[in-house]
């Protein structure tokens, strides 16, 4: 501590200097840095858990089925007792049955109100609206699943008498109404974005806002629309209650969306959810699955990024 | 002399204007399909879980008879896995913010860093109960408690909260940054006294937001293991729990069609919490934020 009588007769700098805060200030000075990079090396540490969990874990289960069976195996038959059989195709073929129905279901009316949202609405209307879209963004999936189970099933039987109580238009239609949202709130993005003047030099030219909205907004603003689409898609592909609720748990590799399926995710539950004891070949099939469905949703979001950078038009 | 001839441009108009009107309504219809599809979802759940919500069954234990399952366990134990979720995922989230935002200079390592937070971003969630599953329930030993799984949640919406805290923080004007510096206040004195109190607002929206993602997902939990029917509360982080969503899915699967209903009970339990929650992220985010 410095004496009263000393502090009267130094400068200020000595008195900083001699303080003993300053030690402590420098040492926090210095730590701190070194700690908030600690606290982002976790984000890259879990990439990396996640990256070497399935990847040694695949490993293993491919000491025990061989990967050629795996990739091209047309049957997914884990629990038949003695010949097990383990080919993801079929459990592929449901996930892109289903992703395939959401993308035709949310791609028109995401991109649709997407240009409503942009082009015609008033202000008014936009901030309402919005919000909304929001909500139905943070519906727990859940939710959805339960929705599409005891409504959007029941409703679907009535039209088409030959669907199953599990099948794959269901939970396609009800995975496309989860990812709407998402395509309409990042497309409505990249077209407000679109300067004003390209609208109303169009105008200028005769243009009606229709003619406006798909021959000048659209191509301007094509790049972050196929983002939001591809986007979409990876968030449908991992979609995982929805389909385990609604979408059944029968691999089948064909084109049949009435009758019950498996996706990727909902085996992994269907496994999760029994007692496959640790060590099992089942037990090693979830991650061999799992790490197929993160190679599928990496390749599509490194694509997204990829696409709106690359084809983003600068003004 | 007259160069524009309207009967001829009525006659050409004509068809572009209607054409642009039907679209017109098209567009607006497709708009209306979100809302109204929000709407039957809610009026389904609300008139299928209403006469279910009871003071008995908030404080019922789960129970294989419809009529006497309550929600008691699986809502105090979303509360439990909230205890590790907030403080871990905060912590975390804010740091890696401040550290991408006020130290991070430009190199491959922080790109790389930048990178790496939006790809985790999209990983399907059901990939990181993968990793919970191993990494902490087997690896670690922790089993399938509260300590796991909430440790499991917060890496999942981790990067969520990184991007709010980053934008939060880039708000913050740099004429304030300097004129902290100015009266001679060193960087982690200005981040602290100055930069975090005018992120805060922006933060909490940002982290609520996230943690009422936390508190609907399913599909980790499920990965887990967590079990459904307990008869007893958590004690302590090491404790087993269950959770809302998983206590939902439990009932939604079952065959008996009275299930159908407690589970529309147990859904508006989990959306009345998070829209409370929502609420209060609004709140804040409408009462302390500042526009510089």
């Amino acid at each position: 501590m410095v004496s009263q009588k000393e502090n009267k007769t130094s400068s200020v700098q000595q008195l900083i200097a001699n303080s003993r805060n300053h030690k402590m200030k420098k040492i926090v000075e210095k730590a701190m840095p070194a700690l908030l990079f600690s606290a982002a090396l976790i984000s890259i540490l879990t990439t990396f858990g996640i990256v070497f969990t399935l990847i040694f874990e695949t490993f293993e289960f491919f000491k025990r089925v061989s990967i050629t069976d795996f990739l091209f195996g047309t049957q997914w038959l884990p629990f038949s007792g003695k010949e097990p059989l383990f080919g993801i195709l079929p459990l592929i073929a449901g996930t892109l049955k289903v992703t395939l129905i959401a993308v035709v279901v949310a791609v028109p009316f995401g991109i649709a109100s997407a240009i409503y949202l942009s082009e015609y609405a008033s202000e008014k209307t936009r901030r309402i609206v919005k919000p909304i879209l929001e909500v139905l963004a943070g519906v727990p999936t859940i939710v959805y699943g339960f929705f599409a189970l005891t409504f959007v099933t029941p409703m679907l039987q009535q039209i088409i008498p030959g669907l199953k109580l599990f099948n794959a238009l269901s939970p396609g239609i009800v995975v496309g109404i989860m990812i709407l949202p998402m395509i309409t709130s990042l497309s409505e993005d990249a077209m407000s974005s679109v300067p004003n003047s390209m609208r109303e030099g169009a105008l200028a030219l005769g243009a009606t806002k229709f003619e406006v909205a798909i021959k000048v907004v659209l191509p301007a603003g094509l790049s972050g629309i196929i983002a939001s689409i591809v986007l979409a898609i990876s968030r449908a592909i991992g979609e995982t209650m929805i389909v385990s609720l609604a979408g059944g748990s029968t691999p089948k590799f064909d084109l049949d969306v009435t009758d019950s399926i498996q996706t990727m995710t909902a085996y992994i539950v269907q496994v999760a959810t029994g007692d496959a004891g640790y060590g099992t070949t089942i037990y090693y099939s979830i991650y061999s699955v799992g790490f197929t469905l993160f190679i599928f949703t990496l390749v599509m979001n490194l694509l997204a990024h990829y696409i709106s950078k690359r084809f983003r038009e600068v003004y | 002399m007259r160069y524009i001839d309207d009967t001829v441009v009525m006659k050409r108009m004509t068809k572009r204007i209607i054409f642009n009107k039907v679209w017109k309504s098209l567009f607006f219809l497709a708009t209306t399909f979100a809302l109204v599809t929000l709407a039957i979802l809610l009026y389904r759940i609300v008139t299928q879980g209403a006469d279910y919500l009871t003071i008995d069954f908030l404080t019922n234990f789960a129970s294989r008879f419809a009529d006497k399952a309550g929600i008691k366990a699986a809502l105090i134990g979303s509360l439990w896995l909230m205890v590790v979720v907030a403080p871990v995922s905060i912590i975390l989230g804010v740091g890696t913010a401040i550290y991408l935002e006020e130290y991070a200079k430009k190199n491959r390592l922080n790109d790389f860093i930048r990178m790496n937070i939006s790809n985790l971003a999209g990983v399907p969630s059901i990939v990181f109960g993968l990793l919970g599953l191993t990494i902490f329930v087997r690896m670690l030993g922790l089993g399938k408690s509260v300590l796991a799984a909430g440790l499991t949640m917060s890496l999942l919406i981790l990067p969520v909260i990184i991007v709010a805290a980053q934008e939060a923080i880039r708000a913050v004007p740099n004429e304030q940054r300097e004129a902290s510096y100015g009266m001679g206040a060193t960087k982690w004195q200005t981040i602290l006294h100055v930069v975090l109190p005018a992120a805060i607002p922006g933060i909490l929206t940002g982290s609520i937001l996230a943690m009422s993602r936390a508190i609907g997902e399913t599909a980790p939990l499920v990965v887990i293991g967590i079990p459904v029917i307990l008869q007893f509360l958590p004690n302590g982080l090491l404790s087993q729990f269950t959770a809302l969503p998983m206590q939902i899915y439990d009932w939604a699967k079952r065959p008996q069609e009275a299930f159908q209903y407690v589970a529309a009970a147990g859904i508006l339990v989990l959306m009345i919490v998070l829209l409370l929650m929502n609420s209060i992220a609004i709140f804040i985010r409408n009462k302390f934020q500042k526009r510089y």
